[in-house]
């Protein structure tokens, strides 16, 4: 039992939505913290908003609340469950700062709530700029100079003393927010706006700028009785200036002496201690190489991405010990989870070298800045695991799915010499590579070990430490001897570049070899990969965890069992468009295995998730999902089947190639996969059923396209073939954007061909359904807020639908059972209708499982991936409690509301379109529509204004310039709205009797919404993403604000309807999900 | 080079050498500390010994001017994963290559060091033979077939003479079995006067330089053929116990072993020792916790010490072994782990600043 008296019940508070910054670690820890309570007997409340976790699910905390993370409804639910704690440290920033709100309001203190594992005083301590440097001035820790500033004055005051470049590091926010490096006086303007206005109390800290140092974080854990240790150390490759969440990231850490290790060591248990933290800690350090000095960058005292990575890293649950230690444990008294005998009261050591890789969205917003700074931008990562660096470093990078598996990039091959330097100057995402080439350049053919003077140069120009940079230097080295090679590969040659970490592709493309001569080399020589476990001790105790990496070396030791084996292949890092909710169906997919009686082997590569979770499957495989990866460990493990549909796009692309191999493919199969996604196909096999789709064709060329445009007519939808996330899509309404599209979004040519498709207006509504090859079950349909044109992952969608007649329901049911029959699905689909008042159209069929899985699960209750999974080792639907067709529709009402990361990538318009660009999602659940759709605003985080006396600016495409917008305006006037706008739009509201409606060009509007005059803005862009136009910047300048930016009019009118129950003072009242799913 | 591994059961492992052009017998043990090859090389502990590093990545800052816990290297030989040629730190004059080829040490890398570790860990530590110099497995075998391994290193590794380090505080007279620069400079720094002895030094001569403590180094070996330290140890603390002098000790590893020797208790070898950074240890006292530093074959066998006034304060969180003891009345006490870290945490320094204390107290002449 616990060491804590009392403790019965305890809250614990989710991180939300995904978000820059915030991602699915949160799921992980808090998964794991879930099950480390109930461990106890402690029953485990949990409140979340975000629907996609695993967290949320059935099983994991004993009672969730899909509800709100705000103040108002946390002391709903206190008041209802009566806890005697709380957990705060599980739900990043999100969850200290709310803790902190309802301490400061007294809450807590009302209801006797305790806080757990941290303290008001830790936080405020560890958070606060100001309180912190005075912490680490009593404690004789050094911080850099800085002023704790609220007001430009004060920050110029600063500068004059110190000089430039100085950090503006804005107080409370996540992922660094609104932060940077200025130089000069004009970033220093800006920063320090934006700063002061992401900060949630209005606070900067200037500091000195000690970019160039290299950059250490240690993870920490306390317990009540002192005790201290430190999890993993890890070292960036990026020296200081970059983000650690952009930054590449090895551990252990390998440049600093031990006595440089201990010093930081000693400082990270210092700065815990003086925190007075029971649980887990991030503390950052800055080591100048020239002089061993330090400074302390920066403390989070709770669980963070960092220490989900060091758990990964090193295999010591940080989150689960940390949860325990809340509880009232202390760590000797607590097991290695790993040996299962050895104490938790020990420090990992690592037999292996660790990379953390950043997943950027850059491929998808072309406009954002790809620089790097103090402001995270990616969106997630991968990890991998090596026995040597620069093998670890080339997995991550075959990891990422970049269509890259090396350090050659080759426009960055091309580029002159300055213009590399440059490249290397700019410090973007692409880096590493432009140092890479650097390398290569520099390679003097007369000295084979050595290029000094190239070294230096880079690293002065770089401050990435030399040790890193002679690593890439020996991937560079052994690009020359397979080129040098001709053709020629011998077993040694073959052995080195797979053990420096090349793919099968590289030494190919390199040598010049073919094929066959490395396969057979490779079957004669024996020359796999063998599975190394990690373990927390180095080998020195016997490990109990399947926790497996490849690598080249002697001894595997991946013991295969006897039972029949069925492996899921993962969903890679989190991205725009492919989110946590994959994670969530592998991870059912796994429970439904073993479940099954089959031991379930999974392969993944992203360190934030629940499915790399060491306890989550039979055995894991923490590894790269590139075909080669995935069949070696086919070949180790030899399962019944892979299962691909749960892996999103990530493992569906493996289809083909697997299927090439012979491997079976549990579900639906290649042949089927491939009639959905090749768009032809689809069309003519729906043709066949009889079912619509809208008319399109596939061109190559220009004349091609325009060709097609005297058919088709505008509006059109266009796309590149073979997408995730509806990457590069567009809706065009004349010929010169599609000219735009064709010259600028795309690059058109026989491989690469452009899908031309008539825009059908109209309702979008999306079906998941699971087949178990002849009978279907849908558990539920939901119908999408915003009109066609949107992408699924951005409009808000509603379950059950809200406004589609009941026979278009009948119809879809129809049309459902025949596509999935006639495709021969056997597991998950996803298909998404449109429906145009008159007629029902097949936009997309997509046979694998969605981003609505998740969310359909858990407001019916119906299992859908372990029917999935039953499904594909032919159990019958009809024989399951569930049954067959459609089914029951639910008492509740359900509004997914997609949240973006708008103020994090600056130069990226949010306006919604066929592209996707939201991070992430809440669902707001409640009785009737108005209710849900009211709560999943508030969700969101987005400031719902009132109207009474605030300004609404009004900016319309000319499509939309028609009745239904003038209804929509008009409510907003009748709910108190003035109206501002400019132009067309301006003369347009003009003429259909609105008055006054007040003039507001893109300068007025940005001075409007800073004297907080205009509080909403309903602005449909006719061309999204062009940075160059006045109102994108308008845009821009609002969402940094957190105003509400409503790009579409339907979006608005849902709005609308929030901002009337926020009006109305409507009392909510919160359940949990099962209270909603049993009424 | 190449480079060769044959352990004493034919288990052969080939790699590539580093280091200098060498062939060693001695027992192969493994250390999982991520840092301080070079402390832990240079630290005579490990004299007859060849170390399998469990870090795969070793040599990445190179070697310092400072980081030696003695002059020299101890070690028999290094075996690890990968080796850095190219190390970068400020500190680093040289590469670990360059470091072992200067002091005669041969190194195999590119060898699998988890399946030693693992062969360790079942086998335990065990004989082996090390070479860079391109001998043949059954060369290798011939040599561990006609080697005895010692066990008396600790004779030979302290100091050969009485050396004196000059301080206004306590004076220390310090029994060295091979000692660590870091302990003397955990005594030196608290202010302490040490007078260190050679191996063979009597409890007058001892006594002859008026100490106010005593301080019982590690070393490397089987405690139990450090005769003269436990006759030497017994002698003083018979006459401690009788009440004719006032004398503080304290010991570190073998001086702990030692101790217990000296009180009637029995040492014995554990199976494959611990040798880390890493390792929890409970002080049953206070009930607190703290990551130390390990290099030891050798353990005290708890319920032995208890007839000599012995009790035991400090256990091992992973396997229960002794790790510190105190005697019940006299101002003895002893820990298995390495206080002085180098490498590894500092977290129990503070043992120095108890010692130190403790000396204060005894009124000696210099105090």
């Amino acid at each position: 039992m616990p060491k804590r008296e009392g403790l019965h019940k305890v809250l614990m508070i989710g991180s939300g939505p995904i978000i820059i910054g915030q991602a699915a670690e949160f799921d992980y820890a808090g998964t794991q913290a879930c099950k480390a309570i109930r461990e106890e007997g402690i029953e485990c409340v949990l409140v979340n908003s975000n629907p996609a976790t695993i967290m949320t699910d059935e099983g994991i905390a004993d009672k969730v609340y899909m509800e709100p993370l705000t103040e108002e409804a946390l002391e709903a639910i206190i008041a209802r469950e009566k806890p005697q704690g709380l957990l705060a440290g599980f739900g990043g920033q999100t969850g200290l700062n709310l803790a902190m709100e309802l301490d400061e309001k007294g809450i807590l203190a009302k209801y006797g709530v305790a806080l757990l594992g941290v303290n008001k005083d830790s936080i405020r301590r560890a958070e606060d700029r100001e309180e912190f440097k005075v912490l680490m001035k009593e404690i004789d820790e050094p911080i850099p100079d800085s002023v704790i500033a609220h007001g430009m004055d004060e920050c110029r005051a600063f500068v004059e003393k110190v000089g430039y470049p100085v950090i503006i590091r804005p107080a409370y926010t996540l992922g660094g927010t609104g932060g940077g490096i200025a130089t000069n006086d004009e970033e220093l303007d800006t920063l320090v706006t934006s700063g002061i206005e992401n900060s949630a109390i209005g606070q900067i800290l200037l500091e000195e700028s000690v970019a160039g140092w290299k950059e250490i974080e240690y993870e920490v854990m306390r317990d009540a009785k002192d005790n201290c240790i430190t999890v993993c150390g890890m070292e960036n490759f990026d020296p200081v200036g970059v983000h650690t969440g952009d930054s590449i990231v090895v551990a252990p850490i390998q440049t600093l002496r031990d006595y440089e290790y201990q010093m930081l060591r000693d400082a990270a248990l210092k700065i815990i201690r003086s925190l007075d933290i029971e649980g887990g800690c991030n503390v950052q350090f800055a080591l100048d190489p020239d002089t061993s000095h330090y400074i302390v960058i920066e403390v989070n005292p709770r669980v963070s991405r960092s220490s989900a990575l060091a758990s990964k890293a090193a295999g010591y649950p940080i989150a689960k010990l940390a949860a325990k230690i809340a509880l009232g444990y202390s760590l000797d008294e607590l097991k290695n989870y790993v040996t299962g005998e050895t104490s938790a009261c020990f420090e990992p050591t690592l037999d292996y070298c660790v990379v953390k890789f950043p997943k950027w969205p850059f491929d998808k917003f072309k406009t954002a800045s790809r620089k790097l700074g103090t402001q995270m931008k990616a969106t997630g990562e991968v990890m991998s695991i090596s026995r040597t660096f620069e093998s670890a470093l080339l997995k991550a990078i075959t990891s990422l799915e970049i269509k890259r598996e090396g350090l050659r990039v080759p426009y960055i091959m091309q580029l002159g010499d300055e213009e590399l330097v440059r490249k290397i100057e700019e410090r973007d995402d692409e880096r590493i590579f432009a140092i890479a080439e650097a390398l290569r350049r520099g390679i003097d053919p007369g000295r084979q070990d050595a290029a000094p003077t190239m070294m230096d140069k880079l690293y002065d120009l770089t401050k990435v430490d030399r040790w890193f940079l002679g690593k890439l230097y020996r991937i560079v080295k052994m690009e020359k001897t397979l080129a040098e090679a001709r053709g020629v590969l011998s077993r040694d040659l073959i052995y080195e570049a797979e053990e420096i970490g090349f793919t099968d592709n590289e030494i190919l493309a390199l040598s010049g070899a073919g094929r066959d001569v490395l396969t057979d080399i490779r079957v004669y020589n024996e020359i796999y990969p063998v599975y190394k476990v990690v373990d927390t001790c180095g080998g020195e105790f016997e490990a109990l965890t399947p926790y497996y990496y490849s690598c080249f070396d002697a001894e595997d030791e991946s013991r295969i069992s006897d039972a029949e084996k069925i492996l899921i292949v993962g969903s890679g890092p989190i991205r725009i468009g492919q989110g946590i909710e994959f994670d969530y169906c592998c991870v059912r997919g796994v429970w439904a295995i073993k479940e099954l009686g089959y031991e379930a082997v999974i392969i993944n590569n992203n360190p934030e998730t629940v499915s790399t979770d060491f306890d989550t499957s039979d055995k894991l495989y923490f590894e790269a999902l590139h075909v080669d990866d995935v069949m070696n460990v086919i070949k180790k493990e030899r399962p019944l089947g892979v299962i691909l549909q749960f892996g999103g796009q990530t493992s569906l692309n493996l289809a083909e190639d697997l299927d090439r191999r012979g491997i079976r493919i549990l579900g639906t199969s290649f042949a089927s996969i491939d009639l959905a996604e090749d768009r032809q196909k689809t069309t003519d096999f729906l043709r066949t059923l009889g079912i619509d789709t809208p008319p399109g064709v596939s061109v190559t060329t220009r004349e091609a396209a325009f060709a097609a445009v005297k058919e088709l007519g505008y509006p059109l939808v266009v796309r590149p073939s073979y997408v995730i996330g509806g990457r590069a899509m567009q809706v065009v309404y004349s010929d010169k954007e599609l000219l735009e599209y064709l010259s600028e979004a795309v690059s058109l040519s026989d491989e690469h061909p452009v899908l031309i498709d008539k825009y059908i207006f109209g309702k979008e509504i999306e079906v998941d359904a699971i087949s178990d090859g002849e009978d279907i079950l849908i558990p539920g349909i939901m119908e999408h807020v915003e009109r066609t044109g949107v992408h699924s992952g951005d409009s808000i969608s509603v379950y059950p639908p809200h406004t589609a007649p009941a026979g278009v329901c009948d119809i879809l049911i129809e049309y459902t059972e025949k596509i999935t029959r006639g495709l021969g699905v056997v597991g998950l689909v996803n298909i998404q209708y449109a429906w145009d008042g008159e007629k029902v159209w097949v936009i997309e069929v997509n046979p694998r499982a969605s981003r609505t899985v998740p969310i359909i699960s858990k407001v019916t209750g119906v299992p859908m991936v372990k029917l999935a999974v039953a499904s594909m080792l032919g159990h019958r639907l009809a024989d399951s409690a569930y049954g067959t067709g459609l089914y029951k529709k639910m008492a509740l009402t359900a509004v997914k509301v997609p949240v973006f990361s708008g103020a994090k990538l600056t130069e990226v318009d949010m306006s919604l379109g066929p592209e996707m660009k939201s991070t992430g999602e809440v669902l707001g659940v409640d009785v009737s529509y108005e209710k849900a759709c009211y709560k999943g605003f508030l969700a969101s985080g987005v400031h719902i204004p009132t109207g009474d006396g605030e300004g609404l600016y009004v900016r319309l495409k000319d499509p939309d310039k028609n009745e239904d917008s003038l209804a929509v305006v008009r409510a907003y006037v009748d709910e108190g709205f003035t109206l501002y706008s400019h132009g067309g739009t301006r003369g347009f509201l003009e003429n259909n009797g609105f008055a006054p409606v007040h003039e507001a060009d893109a300068e007025q509007m940005k001075q409007l919404v800073a004297d907080g005059v205009v509080t909403c803005l309903l602005d449909v862009p006719n061309v999204a993403n062009d940075p160059t136009t006045d109102s994108f910047e308008v845009r821009r300048y609002a969402t940094e604000r957190r105003l509400p930016v409503l790009t579409c009019v339907d979006t608005a009118a849902a709005f609308l309807m929030a901002l009337r129950m926020k009006k109305a003072g409507a009392e909510a009242a919160y359940r949990t999900l099962e209270e909603y799913t049993r009424m | 080079m190449d480079g060769l591994l044959v352990l004493e059961d034919g288990t052969t492992f080939r790699g590539k050498g580093f280091g200098a052009a060498a062939t060693h017998v001695g027992e192969l043990v493994f250390n999982t500390s991520m840092t301080g090859y070079q402390g832990i090389l240079t630290d005579p502990s490990y004299c007859g010994q060849v170390i399998n590093m469990t870090y795969p990545l070793i040599g990445n800052y190179g070697v310092s001017e400072v980081d030696n816990q003695s002059e020299k290297i101890h070690a028999f030989g290094f075996v690890t994963r990968d080796i850095s040629f190219r190390p970068s730190n400020r500190m680093s004059v040289m590469s670990i290559s360059e470091w072992l080829a200067q002091q005669g040490v041969p190194g195999v890398y590119n060898v699998d060091t988890r399946q030693i570790t693992k062969k360790i860990r079942t086998a335990g530590t065990i004989p082996c033979v090390i070479s860079t110099e391109g001998i043949s497995r059954e060369e290798a075998l011939g040599l561990l077939a006609n080697a005895t391994l010692r066990v008396d290193y600790m004779r030979d590794v302290g100091t050969r003479e009485l050396r004196i380090y000059e301080n206004n505080g306590p004076r220390i007279a310090v029994l060295d079995f091979g000692i660590k620069r870091n302990i003397l400079t955990g005594l030196t720094d608290r202010g302490c006067e040490v007078y260190l002895f050679p191996y063979g030094a009597t409890a007058d001569d001892v006594l002859a330089v008026q100490p106010d403590g005593l301080f019982l180094s590690n070393g490397p070996g089987d405690p139990e053929a450090c005769t003269a330290g436990v006759e030497t140890t017994r002698a003083l603390i018979a006459m401690a116990a009788a009440g004719k002098i006032t004398l503080p000790i304290f010991g570190i590893c073998m001086g702990h072993q030692v101790i217990g020797l000296a009180a009637g208790g029995v040492t014995y070898k554990l199976k494959f020792g611990h040798r880390g950074a890493n390792h929890g240890v409970l002080d049953l006292e206070t009930d607190r916790s703290a990551i130390t530093s390990q290099n030891h074959s050798f353990a005290v066998a708890a319920e032995s010490v208890a007839k000599g006034g012995f009790l035991v304060t400090h256990v091992n969180l992973n396997d229960g072994t002794v790790e510190g003891m105190r005697h019940t009345e006299l101002p003895i006490f002893s820990v298995q782990y390495h206080p002085e870290g180098s490498p590894g945490p500092n977290d129990s320094q503070y043992l120095f600043d108890r010692f130190v204390s403790m000396v204060g107290k005894g009124g000696g002449p210099n105090a």
